[in-house]
Order: structure tokens, then C-alpha cells, then sequence
């Protein structure tokens, strides 16, 4: 731990102002991300975990305001103009999108999505781009490239639009690669080759952050995980010690929701009743505790603090933290 | 398989879609959504259908709801091949089966409060039902859902996702079909909501005696709240047969393909699986 | 997601109550809407405040066509007959929106009902429909227009309906339009799932789910309308006297505009005012309406 995180997050807050009044949709967020390693921030629709990604890239919409600090490689992005930005984005960091349909713009040819960052940073000439094309959708199996440069996304299968959309994000040669729900909108089979190639990606050295919901993915991809609610980040440990000690009842109750192939066909799937409470509904204490079953009067009152562990890299922001193992049927 | 008549049973159903060529030059191609496709499902029993993207699975719930007419086979429901010409038959049809779509926002009309998308299922599948008592029923059926009666002034973009398909659910179920096709229903939620809908599904089924039939990619879903299983490929039924023959002898490679592919949350598995189809790449 | 939850948390007053709130946010459409009441209410209630009626000519003045002067009570001044042109351009508004209202009404109802048909039946039925409008487009107009104020003469109720008759061919067009992406939408299939008619899913789920479009072409529709008809008087096949418009105020005026500008530029004034509160106002409901906020 010696060297410098490549993206260092301090207490990022990212608030929306609406007409009915400003909503906090993330506060406190805090996290590493080194190189050589895959982080996963994983938690529901609505835990405010899209919204870390866009604000790391100033991607915010119009009405939402990004607070704290965010680091890459040194270099403040919060708040930075736009320009350093630009000089940010691609080059320094990749952004994988969910929707390969729409991340790739359908009136372009597959060689134009591809080049343009590179030919408009003036990074390459048309024939190295062009060769530089060639390489990457080679390096993500995809069969003809020659042919393929020509087509139009639309011409491709999913799969291969999402490794189309993955190459593109790589084509700068960014240090950190950004996957938001990458494997969401695909087959089982095409997640894993998805998962393959970022496991590649992670392996040559750079870093990648991936946002999800799925706890499976996370299983075999990540090396730490964030885990959030309701905009808060309520755990943080290493994949091997969540997945087999998960310290916060969220993420013990995700785990066990999670239906298996192995193991008894329960008749039914332990679901976590309730929903999410709504970001301007938040309440006082821990936002957690109207669907925990351990929660108490205390809970409800005191919003608990992120507490580090003193022996292991992790967190859990919890007044009642589980400690023995839990059991999954 | 029990001796009495299945509730659904469709015979070698094939389902072409013609595509034009572009110009008047070009010739049209067939495109196989379906070949040759045959499932039953039993009163109160629970079949999962399991495929990825083209292998077809959506056009076999279409036809099955009679939304799509295959071009050779046949459906028979309660026993007696479906006329779709037969006006008075497919109303008879339609109430006795229904369907949940996958994406929760899209298949309830945005202009509809859920109470009225529920109503509007009412008088038309049980109708015509004075309006006190229709209130009453819908109120009924939202709660057997889980909705409060507060949801029923609620507009769809001011429901969650799980609620939007909560909503679908109680539309879908309102007048008792005798089976329910459920087509991805759970693939757009997350995971916690998913148990809960999933759980929902199961509950309805048991307590009313309706037959499940549940379309999705996701195995380990299908697991837990179905029976019998038939897995599709490329418009073919590769394998069917029980929960426990699928899953614990599956026979042909495709199915043994996909049980591989399911991610689990293991990682010591989960890291095994990336490392061995890295070495064979 | 976070913006769907925003918006859940934020917006419970449905649909209309959402737009409502965005419409107020534009500042030049509620200005224009508002510029449009006082219009309105000016048509309807102005001509009473003047002790002149819209035929009457006033003898007492020394010469015709007298400037606008407060002390003779003629605010506007009076036309080439010595009539008061105060109350004869309130009477004309009331004419020029009584037109464009009528017949923006036909031409949004054949339009819409045309339209969400076709869209939704597709395929032939589309086809022949769709071809149908084409081939009225393709009508001399103009040549309809005139033919038919020959044959029936020159009635009111006929330039609604001539005037309605061509409008709802670009409405049909851009429903049908719509229709067509509804029509795919998966609540559209629940519904023929529960077995309804088509009819029925077309009231009901279709025509609701176009109304935005409708309602925001409709606004930027009377414009043309009113210049239409405008049109249409200034060759004098509108309005007859002693009933006016605003178009044929302003056809009147061009005539006197070197000796008597006021003529011309009170109806003008007017004329413009409305089709500019029109446009920025549908400007305003196409930004409030906007079908993004919906899923």
C-alpha cells in the first residue's frame, strides 16, 4: 500500500435540486481504488451507486451537484472544469456503459466508434487508429474484425456490441476502467465472456471500478467491495470476507436472497420486505432499520458511522454488527 | 406428469416470421422463431421455460396467450384445440389465462392510476361489475399483492419497479385466470425485490390453484419456483423433463452450458470459472 | 434510478399536476398565457366599454377616418364610414379565435380519431388510410376553397369546416405517427391480452398517451388558422360585412396605410400579439409535456 490509490474518493455528496427543495442523493462516500485491482460498488436501484460513477466524471445531470473530493492519478475532478475533464475522460478513464444499444451511437460504423477518440485527440493517425481498432476487437474475440469495422451496431448481437463498447472504452489506453452494470442487459453466457475480459483488463494493471446489482458478478470479479443503501456506504471488506462473514444485516439479507443452483430448492426465496426508502424520506437514524430484523430503538435514532475495521481492510456502518457466520441454505 | 387432461398443452407449434428483402430484388428470408415446440403444463403446476436471447421463449408465451398464431401445431386449452377464429372461444381464453410482461413501467399505461389499470382488467375479464363492489375487489386485489390501498391513486412513474410489477401482478390476477404467464417478469428488478416477487408468484399459485408459466434466462430462479422445466435453443426444446432431472442429470450440452454460465455468489467458484475459460481462450 | 426516485418522491400530483408545475416554470409561456386571457376577455367584454356598435357610423365627425383620440371616444380612431375601429377590432378577434378555435376543434378530432387508427391497425389498413391523406394533400386548395364558397356561398359554418377539412391531415399524420410507437408498447399487448377491442384500446390507452403531441401542435396550429382565414378575407372569401375579422381589418387597412396607419396597425397589433403568445405558449406545453419525464 505503498503507492497512491489511482482514484481516491473522500466524503463525495451528490445532491439533486428539484422543485420541491434540494434531495441528497449520495453523502459521506469514501473509497480506494488501486491499480491492478477491481472494486464493486454494489447495491439496489436507487442506493445512489450510478450517481458516484457520473459525478467522478462530471457526468451529473444538469440539476445535481457534486461535493468532496474525488482524486485520480493527483488530479482534483471535482469541480474541475470542463477541459480538464475532456483530458480526463478516455485517456485516463474508460467508461463502460450498461446498454450497449444505446452507448454506441447507431448511425456510426463500428471503425468511426472506435477511432474517433483517438483521430479527434489527434493521438494516432487514421491507419494506426484503424490497426488499433483491428487489435482491440481481436483482443475481445470478436471473429472478422476486417468485416466488423464496417457494420453498424445494430448489425451485431448484444454480446458482441457490448465487447464492441468494451474495446471502445480501452481504445485511449486508460489507467482505470469504469463498468456501469456492464453485464445487466446480457445472457448468462455472454456476462461471462464480459467477465472474462475485464478480469484480463484488471490483470494487465489497470484499475476498474463496477457498479452492480449482481452479487454474482461481484463473486467472481471483484477484489473489494462497497457496499451501499439509500446513498450511504454501509460495508466495505474484501470479496472473500463479505461473501463468507458479511458483517451488516443489508448485506447478509442481499446475500441471502440471492437464489442458487445448489444446495436445497427452498420453496421460497428469503426477500428483504419493504422497499428502499425515498431520498427525500430518508430518516434520522440508520436508513436500514424499518426492514432489518435486528434493528432497534437505537437504530431508528442514531444514524450509525462508518467504522474501520482495526485488523482487516474493511468497514460497516452498523450499531449492531453481525458477528457469527451466516448460514445460507 | 399426472393422468388427468393438462390445463395447457401446446403440440409442435412453429412460428415463422417472414422478413422482406430490402429492395424488390432481394429475396425474403424465413427467420425459425419456433420449430416444432411441444410443452404441457398441469392444472396447478408450474412450468419454467429457460433460454437465452432468440431462442424463442417470448414467442412461445405469444402464443400460447394466442397473441401470435403459429404456423403449423396447435394449443389446446382445457382439452380442446384453440379456434382462433372463434370469437366467443378466445374471450374465454383470455379470461382464463393472463400475462406479466417484463418491463415493470412499460406494461402499465402511463396514464393510469394502478387502481384503474386493475379495474379496467376487472370489467373486462369478470365484467360487468357494479362499481362499489369493483372498488372492492380491486382494493382485494391490491392487497393480496402487498399494495396498501394508498398505491391505488398512484400513477406508474411514482411506483418502484417491484411495485409496478406488484401492480401487473394484481391486474393480471384479478379475475382468477387458471394459468398465468409470467414473461421475464422478474429479469428487470433487483435481487431483493426479485425474491419478494418470485415468493409472490409462488404464494398465488398454491393458494389459488393457478398454473405458472414462467419464461426467463435465469436458472436458479426457475429453480425455486418451478416444477418441471423445458430449456430452448435457437427455437427448439432441447430438454425438458423435472427440477430434480435437469438439474441434477442434465443430458444434452446446451442445458449442461448453461448451468455452467449461471454466476453464483462464490468466490472461490465464481474465480475458478474465469480462470479455467481464461486458459482454455 | 435516483431520478425516478426523485421524481416519485417529489411529484404526487400525477400526470396533468406534473406538467402544470413545469408549464409555471417557464416564465414567456405563462406570460404569453396570460397576454392571451387579457385578449380574450378584451373580444369578449371590450366592445362594451366603447358607445359605438361595430355598424354604426358616427356622423357627427367632421371628416371620415379620424385618428385615435380619447376625446371623441373613438379610442382607436375610426375607419374610411366613419365606424369606430375600437369596437370593430374587438368584434374581429372575436371572429378570427371563434374560427381558429372551431375549426382547430375539427381538424384535432378527425385528426386524432384518423391518425391513432391507422397507427394502430397498421399494416393495409394503415397503408390505405395513410394513402388516402396523401391524396388530399395533393388537392388544390385553394381551388376546393373557392368552388365550394361558390356553390354554398359565403356562410361561417363553411369556412370552419373548409378550413378544418385540410388541417386534420398534418394532425392525422403526426398521431398516426405516434400510434405507431405506442402500439408496440407492452402495455398496449397487456390489453389486447384482457381481450378488449381494438376500439376500446385505441380511446382508451392510445389517444391519452398522444394527447401531449396533440395538444402542443394544436396551440402552434391556430396561428396558422387565423392567418389562414386571414388569407382568405384579405381575397374576400371570408367574413362579410358588416361582421369583420382580423384579417380583413388588416386587408383594409394596407389599402389606407399612407393616409390612416392606424388602421392597420391596431388589428395588426392584435394579430400579432396572439399568434405570438400562441407560439411561445406551445413552446411552453411541448417543454411541460414532455414525454421523457415519463418512463
Amino acid at each position: 500500500m505503498t503507492a497512491d490509490a489511482l482514484l481516491q474518493v473522500r466524503d463525495l455528496d451528490v445532491d439533486f435540486s428539484t422543485s420541491q427543495g434540494t434531495v441528497n442523493a449520495v453523502a459521506g462516500v469514501t473509497f480506494d481504488v488501486r491499480a491492478g485491482e477491481c472494486v464493486a460498488v454494489v447495491g439496489e436501484s436507487g442506493s445512489g451507486k450510478t450517481q458516484v460513477l457520473m459525478a467522478c466524471l462530471g457526468l451529473l445531470a444538469a440539476n445535481g451537484t457534486a461535493q468532496g473530493s474525488v482524486r485520480f492519478a493527483g488530479r482534483e475532478l471535482i469541480g474541475a472544469g470542463e477541459q480538464a475533464l475532456n483530458s480526463v475522460r478516455g485517456t485516463g478513464i474508460g467508461l463502460l456503459s450498461q446498454d450497449p444499444l444505446s452507448s454506441l451511437t447507431p448511425h456510426l460504423r463500428i471503425e468511426t466508434l472506435l477511432t474517433e477518440g483517438l483521430l479527434d485527440r489527434g493521438l494516432a493517425s487514421r491507419t494506426a487508429a484503424r490497426e488499433r481498432a483491428l487489435r482491440a476487437l481481436r483482443d475481445v474475440e470478436i471473429s472478422d474484425p476486417e468485416s466488423r469495422l464496417r457494420q453498424y451496431p445494430h448489425e451485431l448481437s448484444g454480446g458482441m456490441r457490448q465487447r464492441v463498447a468494451f474495446a471502445a472504452a480501452l481504445m485511449c489506453n486508460p489507467q482505470l476502467l469504469f463498468a456501469d452494470e456492464p453485464t445487466t442487459a446480457l445472457d448468462v453466457s455472454v456476462q461471462a465472456r464480459v467477465l472474462e475480459l475485464l478480469a484480463g483488463v484488471r490483470d494487465r494493471g489497470l484499475g476498474v471500478l463496477i457498479i452492480t446489482h449482481d452479487l454474482g458478478v461481484v463473486a467472481g470479479l471483484a477484489d473489494r467491495v462497497v457496499v451501499m443503501y439509500a446513498g450511504r456506504i454501509v460495508e466495505t471488506a474484501t470479496t472473500t470476507d463479505l461473501f463468507a462473514m458479511p458483517r451488516h444485516p443489508y448485506t447478509a439479507a442481499l446475500l441471502a436472497a440471492v437464489p442458487r443452483l445448489h444446495g436445497a430448492a427452498q420453496a421460497r426465496l428469503v426477500g428483504i420486505p419493504g422497499d428502499p426508502p425515498q431520498p427525500a424520506e430518508r430518516p434520522p437514524g440508520c436508513a436500514f432499520a424499518a426492514r432489518c430484523e435486528f434493528a432497534d430503538d437505537h437504530c431508528a435514532q442514531r444514524r450509525p458511522e462508518l467504522l474501520q475495521d482495526a485488523y482487516r481492510e474493511a468497514a460497516v456502518a452498523c450499531h449492531r454488527p453481525l458477528r457469527a457466520r451466516t448460514e445460507h441454505a | 406428469m399426472s393422468s388427468a387432461t393438462p390445463l395447457l398443452r401446446v403440440e409442435h407449434a412453429s412460428v415463422r416470421y417472414v422478413l422482406r428483402g430490402a429492395g424488390y430484388f432481394t429475396p425474403s428470408r424465413t427467420l425459425g422463431a419456433l420449430t416444432d415446440v411441444s410443452i404441457e403444463i398441469p392444472e396447478g403446476g408450474r412450468l419454467g421455460v429457460v433460454g437465452e436471447s432468440g431462442s424463442g421463449k417470448s414467442t412461445l408465451a405469444r402464443v400460447v396467450l394466442g397473441l401470435v398464431r403459429a404456423n403449423s401445431g396447435r394449443v389446446l386449452w382445457e382439452g380442446r384445440v384453440v379456434d382462433y377464429d372463434d370469437a366467443g372461444a378466445m374471450r374465454a381464453l383470455r379470461r382464463g389465462m393472463q400475462v406479466v410482461f417484463q418491463d415493470p413501467f412499460g406494461s402499465l399505461d402511463p396514464r393510469m392510476t394502478a387502481g384503474q389499470a386493475v379495474g379496467e382488467a376487472l370489467q373486462a375479464l369478470a365484467g360487468p361489475v357494479p362499481s362499489v363492489a369493483a372498488q372492492d375487489r380491486i382494493r382485494a386485489a391490491l392487497s393480496e399483492v402487498g399494495l396498501g390501498a394508498a398505491f391505488a391513486n398512484r400513477y406508474p412513474h411514482e411506483l418502484s419497479g417491484g411495485q409496478c410489477q406488484r401492480v401487473a401482478i394484481a391486474r393480471a390476477t384479478v379475475a382468477r385466470p387458471r394459468l398465468l404467464v409470467c414473461d421475464e417478469a422478474v429479469s428487470a428488478l433487483d435481487v431483493s425485490v426479485q425474491a419478494q416477487i418470485v415468493n409472490l408468484l409462488h404464494e398465488l399459485s398454491e393458494r389459488h390453484q393457478m398454473s405458472l408459466l414462467f419464461i426467463s434466462h435465469n436458472l436458479a430462479v426457475v429453480r425455486h419456483l418451478c416444477e418441471d422445466i423445458a430449456v430452448l435453443c435457437e427455437g427448439r426444446v432441447v430438454e425438458q423433463g423435472s427440477r430434480d432431472a435437469i438439474f441434477g442429470s442434465p443430458q444434452a450440452q446446451y442445458t449442461r452450458d448453461l448451468l455452467a454460465a449461471v454466476p453464483e455468489p462464490d468466490p472461490a467458484l465464481q474465480r475458478a470459472r474465469i480462470a479455467a475459460a481464461r486458459v482454455q481462450a | 434510478m435516483v431520478e425516478a426516485a426523485v421524481v416519485a418522491a417529489t411529484g404526487g400530483q400525477g400526470l396533468w399536476g406534473g406538467a402544470w408545475r413545469r408549464l409555471k416554470r417557464s416564465r414567456a409561456a405563462l406570460v404569453a398565457a396570460a397576454l392571451l386571457l387579457l385578449v380574450c376577455v378584451m373580444a369578449l367584454a371590450g366592445p362594451w366599454f366603447s358607445a359605438w356598435s361595430v355598424a354604426q357610423v358616427d356622423w357627427s365627425q367632421a371628416t371620415l377616418a379620424t385618428p385615435p383620440s380619447l376625446a371623441n371616444g373613438h379610442w382607436f380612431g375610426t375607419d374610411a364610414n366613419g365606424r369606430d375601429l375600437f369596437v370593430r377590432v374587438w368584434i374581429g378577434t372575436r371572429m378570427s379565435l371563434l374560427v381558429a378555435l372551431l375549426a382547430t376543434l375539427v381538424s384535432v378530432v378527425i385528426g386524432v380519431a384518423w391518425g391513432a387508427t391507422a397507427g394502430y391497425l397498421g399494416g393495409r389498413v394503415d397503408g390505405w388510410m395513410m394513402r388516402f391523406v396523401d391524396v388530399l394533400y395533393a388537392l388544390p386548395y385553394m381551388f376546393f376553397v373557392i368552388i365550394l364558397t361558390v356553390v354554398f356561398g359565403r356562410s361561417l359554418v363553411l369556412i370552419f369546416l373548409a378550413i378544418g377539412a385540410v388541417g386534420w391531415l398534418t394532425m392525422a399524420r403526426i398521431v398516426r405517427g405516434q400510434a405507431l410507437a405506442l402500439r408496440q408498447r407492452e402495455f398496449v399487448e397487456a390489453a389486447i391480452a384482457l381481450g378488449l377491442p381494438a376500439g376500446t384500446i385505441i380511446a382508451r390507452h392510445i389517444v391519452p398517451n398522444v394527447l401531449g403531441t396533440v395538444i402542443v401542435y394544436a396551440t402552434l396550429t391556430v396561428p396558422q388558422v387565423i392567418l389562414f382565414e386571414s388569407f382568405l378575407s384579405f381575397l374576400g372569401l371570408g367574413v362579410q360585412e358588416p361582421l369583420t375579422s382580423l384579417g380583413r381589418l388588416v386587408a383594409e387597412g394596407a389599402l389606407e396605410m399612407e393616409t390612416s396607419p392606424w388602421l392597420l396597425l391596431a388589428p395588426s397589433a392584435v394579430l400579432a400579439t396572439i399568434l405570438l403568445c400562441l407560439n411561445f405558449l406551445g413552446d411552453g406545453l411541448r417543454d411541460a409535456l414532455d414525454p421523457r419525464q415519463h418512463r
